[in-house]
């Protein structure tokens, strides 16, 4: 059955769901844009995303709008505002890739040992999360970021410790659920090993929530490192990041509204495009919600 | 009888503590769900075990393969003390006592193919690897009158009463010696349910099995049972040989059950027993006999006393003063 070759019967089935879902190939092809964009930034990209360009800025001071020289328009300082956007697709990407998915990780396995294991240690851990809840993320992020040198993997990692938080809580009370069940119960009567029951029985049917956190965690996680670089906590400029853009330039909203709707359009296309992907990989791999278009 | 003990129960206890308090918590009552019980189910056998919803009957299933741990007691199987086991030791030993439940829907993983999930035991304890659990998967489910190309679909694809039979599947793979069968029928509609009693009965001929067949419908264990024990409370009240326990009941307790059984003789006429009011409560049982305060026959000392379980029949057991 599924050890022995990797594309097993099951596993093409799921590619074929995946793919019959136009949203979801949309959203990959966004992905892989972004990706893509990020990886090959110094190639893709017009201008100098640090560079304040004399002509940058109209007589009076102002930001220049969309033009043929700045097909995006020029920001505060006269700097072309799609070279910034193209370079931005890194610090999102890490951030609300890698950030994001540490949080995952960390909320997931506490949550699951807490569930499992309740007790004593279940108990310490969950308390922690409620302390932890209770406490502003925000001022924790600042502190922590004000204690380590703010970089921007040092930010990623501020924001997976703030971020863990409802991802174990809600992982958490899956597994109560869960280890009650009596499939879990036909396992250990088995004699099934912890192990086998946590990753082979309890895990896969965390996919759901798990999806569901970990992709409207994208667009969290990155508003929340551009409040960070708001409060001189977070990347650090100039180093350009979509959030940030728009923190830069929010006052300026009315009278320079494309410095907030292009980078704003890119947060929103990326956390679309991670959460339609996701949704597909959920049904795709969700044996019930096969049936009908197999 | 008189055959050898294949599980002997002596004086199980099991009672779920009831606390109060977050961090210092302290224990302030305990629901007594099997309160000193003991019985033996012989090599081969079918032991049932009836009692109404409640009455410890499941959570003595669970005890005895040690899904839950029992407060107190002994369970024995063949010989061995499995309560002192060390978690390796249990393990290994789950070869031997399985487990079929009660609900077809709950107790296999909708995430597993039927194949992954008849293979895993398989794959626990080692037993077969490559082909050859395949091979042996495929004979799994035509033994229990599935198709070997069954092996590749999901729980989700298969009726109440496929399932079922997946779950036995499941719990053969190992060649046990002892089923504990948790009301495996209830959840069934009855065209069904013969279905699978009749599946059961020709595995336990084809495999020497040895049932503990845990239910409340009294007609099917009637059917299957070689011997029959009531429980009541947390307590066994009477235990017999089938025969014995439906045409000569001691208990009172026995006598209204059975009275409640249908007969499919519309005029035929004979006394009902109908109990008044609910089960006690098991975290504050009667004083004296359990049943006293719904039992037709009480008397004072019933109320007092706690009777004596003790023969009062050959191979007849009964808790009751009145015998």
């Amino acid at each position: 059955m599924g050890s022995g070759r990797f594309l097993t019967r099951e596993r093409k089935l799921a590619l074929a769901r995946f793919f019959r879902n136009w949203p979801a190939v949309f959203g990959l092809t966004v992905i892989v844009a972004i990706v893509f964009t990020a990886l090959f930034a110094p190639m893709l990209a017009p201008y100098d995303p640090e560079e304040q360009f004399f002509d940058g800025l109209s007589l009076t001071g102002m930001p220049l709008p969309p033009n043929d020289t700045y097909l995006l328009g020029t920001d505060l300082l006269g700097r072309d505002l799609l070279s910034r956007i193209i370079y931005g697709a890194r610090v999102s990407l890490v951030i609300g890739v890698v950030a994001n998915g540490v949080a995952l990780l960390i909320g997931i396995l506490l949550g699951t040992i807490a569930g499992y294991f309740q007790g004593r240690l279940g108990l310490v851990i969950m308390r922690f999360t409620d302390l932890m809840m209770a406490f502003p993320a925000l001022l924790l992020a600042i502190a922590l970021a004000a204690i380590l040198r703010p970089s921007m993997w040092i930010v990623a990692m501020v924001i997976a410790m703030v971020n863990w938080v409802q991802i174990a809580r809600v992982v958490y009370s899956q597994v109560l659920s869960l280890r009650r069940r009596d499939f879990i119960q036909a396992a250990t009567a088995l004699g099934a090993r912890t192990g086998r029951i946590l990753f082979r029985h309890i895990m896969p049917h965390l996919i759901p929530t798990v999806v569901v956190w970990g992709t409207l965690g994208i667009a969290t996680t990155v508003l929340l490192e551009a409040t960070l670089s708001y409060l001189g906590v977070g990347v650090q400029p100039p180093t350009p990041s979509w959030g940030g853009i728009i923190n830069e330039s929010q006052s300026y909203f009315i009278d320079a509204p494309w410095l907030i709707i292009f980078p704003g359009l890119a947060i929103l296309l990326m956390s679309l495009s991670f959460n339609l992907v996701g949704d597909a990989l959920r049904d795709a791999i969700d044996p019930e919600r096969s049936g009908s278009n197999v | 009888m008189g055959a050898e003990a294949l599980l002997e129960v002596k004086n199980l206890v099991k009672h779920f503590p009831i606390t109060r308090g977050i961090i210092f918590s302290k224990q302030v009552g305990a629901v007594r769900a099997v309160d000193n019980i003991s019985f033996t189910v012989n090599k081969g056998e079918t032991l049932g075990l009836v009692g109404e919803s409640g009455c410890g009957k499941s959570t003595t299933g669970r005890v005895i393969l040690r899904l839950l741990e029992a407060t107190s007691g002994e369970v024995r199987f063949e010989g061995r003390n499995i309560l002192d086991l060390s978690p390796r030791e249990m393990r290994e030993l789950r070869k031997d006592m399985q487990i079929i439940f009660q609900d077809p829907y709950a107790s296999l993983n909708p995430r597993m193919t039927v194949g992954d999930i008849i293979a895993e035991p398989l794959k626990i304890h080692g037993l077969a690897k490559g082909k050859e659990r395949q091979k042996r998967v495929n004979e799994l489910l035509e033994v229990v009158g599935l198709a070997s190309y069954h092996a590749r679909r999901y729980p989700h694809e298969f009726s109440g009463g496929q399932r079922q039979r997946i779950g036995i599947a499941r719990a053969l793979a190992v060649k046990p010696k002892l089923i504990i069968c948790d009301e495996p029928v209830s959840a069934l509609d009855v065209s069904i349910q013969a279905q699978v009693i009749n599946l059961l009965q020709d595995l336990q001929k084809e495999f020497g099995l040895t049932y503990l067949f845990i239910a409340h419908d009294l007609s099917v264990v009637k059917h299957i049972s070689d011997r029959v024990a009531v429980m009541y409370l947390g307590k066994i009240v009477e235990l017999a040989e089938k025969n014995e326990l439906f045409d000569n009941p001691k208990h009172p307790y026995t006598k209204a059950l059975l009275s409640a059984i249908p007969v499919p003789d519309p005029t035929f006429k004979r006394e009902r027993i109908i109990l008044q009011g609910d089960v006690p409560s098991p975290i504050n049982p009667p004083s004296g006999c359990r049943f006293h305060t719904r039992c037709p026959v009480a008397k004072d000392i019933c109320k007092v006393k706690e009777p004596e379980y003790r023969e009062v029949g050959p191979n007849h057991w009964a808790a009751c003063h009145l015998n």
